[in-house]
């Protein structure tokens, strides 16, 4: 590892992502290649039952592959416990928090559970980790209020502080900007944009806001029926990839301005 | 978790509220004894040999199972209601009282079926705590044998309810073919009763809570973690098979042996963790489980004392007692702060 060459976070090796059934199996997405490096801001996007959630469930170690490789930190994610897991990489789900009645704090606080002693007590440490999570989200004066006080967009932004506080090198989100109004979109991408710049952490997110990913990311891979491609963004205007995302009798993309256009 | 706030006021208070009603609790009783010579015959003998034999053998022995009953079912309780992340979940739901209850109707309603002598052993104290036992833990057993083959939490509930259903369909087929006196015993049982324990049961109770106990307090960055769901869970790294097997296990102990010893009482698991959610309002099981320990103590020690009917001859059924009184207090704190909080 030289400093000029970016450390590799997160690798996957001809995966093979679905469902294995007893008899039969399931593939959703075969010969998947994606490398992220540390600091990257990474879009997945694709249609509605692609197999998004599939890839980012066996990213996350919640289903097992059918074939091939993923690679935390260079480390097989098959042969990593979920505890060292939990300090490599952290999650955002689209799942709301069981419980609603947790302070801010107490639910930014819980990211540093795989840290803390068998009673969960905080040290000096973990409360300053905490409260610097709190001030990169920009959620300081919510610190003291009841998650069920909050709006959609205000628990999100708990939910990443969460993550944060949990110190991973890789960040991955489940659709974080479902729920949200179009100024609340762009506000959680770009606060994205700015943690995995600031924290030179790796930020892999699922969206179907495809004009703002974009923009925004640094990185994207796109599931279409035919492949999982990986690439800038501009490259992939270039090859043509978001015209094969939809079928094209109803929307189109624009390539000059960089968004999907309804035909009339 | 922090305690941001620390709570030391009203856990204080609560401690307090405790000992007043622990020693309210053996002032009281049928025959009336005055509040000094309580004092006194706790710390040394007393002329009155007959008031110190009922302080030292029937009051004390009581009041402390009252202790153990209240703080163990509300702590089950909470567990429950955290693990299965609903409101209505009680140290039962996983069929612990209606495995009791099969053991004890075999045993009191079966005894007619034997008849004789093993009518008489059938019908001994001991053996309604083995069998309430024996029937807690067979249910339990099978509940657990399931949780391991079952990943989805939510099927572990209904697999508790439906164990439930069948253990009281039998009991339902064991009563009609029984006497009416045989019946009559069986209710009885059903009532809970907190007295009847010597110190040697008593010990034994204590033996089994105290892992339970402890089983529990192990538990308590898991608990606080399953606040967050499953999968949050586990991406914190935590053992959600293991945890949950730990929760269940601790659950089955204090409910278990408690039912054992004063029978099936009713409401105190399901209703103090939520008296305990309104006056602390949070969910940091830090501070929910020993608030519910002193909480469960109290509220059990106030039941009883009112069950005894104080300086009457009569003693009223303890579990309709915990639920006179406990429901009316639930109903109101949850309509004067108008919001549950779980």
């Amino acid at each position: 590892m030289t400093k000029t060459q970016p450390h590799t976070i997160l690798k996957t090796e001809s995966l093979t992502i679905g469902y294995k059934q007893k008899k039969h199996q399931t593939v959703v997405a075969d010969d998947v290649n994606i490398a992220l490096q540390q600091g990257e801001l990474v879009g997945l996007v694709g249609a509605n039952g692609i197999g998004k959630s599939t890839l980012l469930r066996t990213l996350t170690k919640v289903q097992p592959p059918i074939d091939g490789s993923v690679f935390i930190n260079d480390k097989l994610l098959e042969n990593s416990s979920y505890l060292e897991l939990s300090k490599s990489l952290s999650v955002v789900l689209t799942e709301q928090p069981a419980s609603k009645n947790l302070t801010v704090f107490e639910l930014v606080a819980l990211g540093r559970q795989p840290y803390t002693n068998w009673v969960g007590n905080l040290s000096e440490n973990d409360i300053s980790i905490i409260e610097k999570a709190l001030l990169q989200t920009n959620i300081q004066q919510l610190k003291d209020k009841k998650c069920f006080e909050l709006s959609d967009g205000q628990l999100q932004k708990v939910m990443i502080a969460r993550a944060l506080a949990q110190d991973t090198h890789l960040i991955i989100l489940d659709e974080p900007t479902t729920h949200l109004d179009m100024y609340h979109k762009a506000y959680i991408l770009k606060l994205l944009k700015t943690l995995a710049k600031d924290t030179n952490k790796t930020i892999l997110f699922s969206s179907h806001e495809i004009d703002l990913t974009i923009q925004l990311c640094d990185k994207m891979i796109v599931m279409t029926h035919s492949q999982v491609i990986s690439d800038t963004p501009c490259n992939l205007i270039s090859k043509g990839v978001f015209n094969e995302l939809f079928p094209e009798d109803m929307i189109t993309f624009d390539e000059k301005t960089g968004s999907f256009r309804v035909k009339k | 978790m922090t305690n941001q706030t620390t709570y030391k006021v009203p856990f204080t208070i609560l401690i307090v509220t405790l000992l007043v009603c622990f020693l309210g609790n053996i002032s009281l009783g049928s025959v009336s004894i005055p509040i000094t010579s309580v004092f006194k015959s706790l710390f040394a003998t007393i002329d009155n040999d007959s008031w110190h034999y009922i302080i030292h053998n029937y009051r004390l022995p009581k009041a402390f199972t009252a202790v153990l009953v209240g703080s163990g079912l509300g702590i089950s309780g909470l567990l429950m209601q955290t693990l299965f992340r609903n409101p209505l979940a009680g140290p039962f739901v996983l069929g612990i009282s209606s495995g009791a209850s099969l053991g004890v109707a075999i045993v009191i309603l079966g005894a007619g079926i034997f008849g004789g002598n093993l009518a008489t052993l059938l019908l001994s104290k001991w053996s309604v705590v083995i069998a309430a036992s024996l029937g807690s833990f067979l249910v339990l057993l099978s509940v657990l044998a399931m949780s391991l083959k079952v990943r989805d939490t939510m099927a572990i509930l209904i697999i508790g309810l439906m164990f439930g259903s069948i253990t009281s369909a039998v009991v339902s087929v064991l009563s009609y073919f029984s006497s009416a006196e045989q019946l009559q015993q069986y209710i009885f049982w059903g009532f809970g009763s907190l007295g009847n324990l010597s110190w040697n049961e008593l010990f034994i109770f204590f033996c089994i809570y105290l892992l339970g106990l402890f089983m529990s307090i192990i538990s308590i960055k898991a608990l606080n973690t399953l606040l967050l769901g499953e999968n949050y869970a586990k991406s914190l790294g935590l053992n959600i098979n293991q945890s949950r097997f730990i929760i269940i296990i601790a659950t089955s102990l204090l409910a278990g042996t408690i039912t054992a010893f004063a029978g099936p009482i009713a409401f105190i698991g399901l209703a103090i963790p939520h008296m305990v959610r309104q006056v602390f309002t949070t969910a940091n099981h830090k501070v929910l489980l020993p608030a519910v320990f002193l909480f469960g103590a109290i509220v059990m020690l106030i039941c009883d004392s009112i069950a005894q009917l104080p300086t009457s001859d009569y003693t009223l059924p303890i579990n309709a007692i915990t639920s006179l009184i406990g429901a009316p207090v639930v109903i109101w704190l949850l309509v004067r702060k108008r919001k549950m909080l779980f």
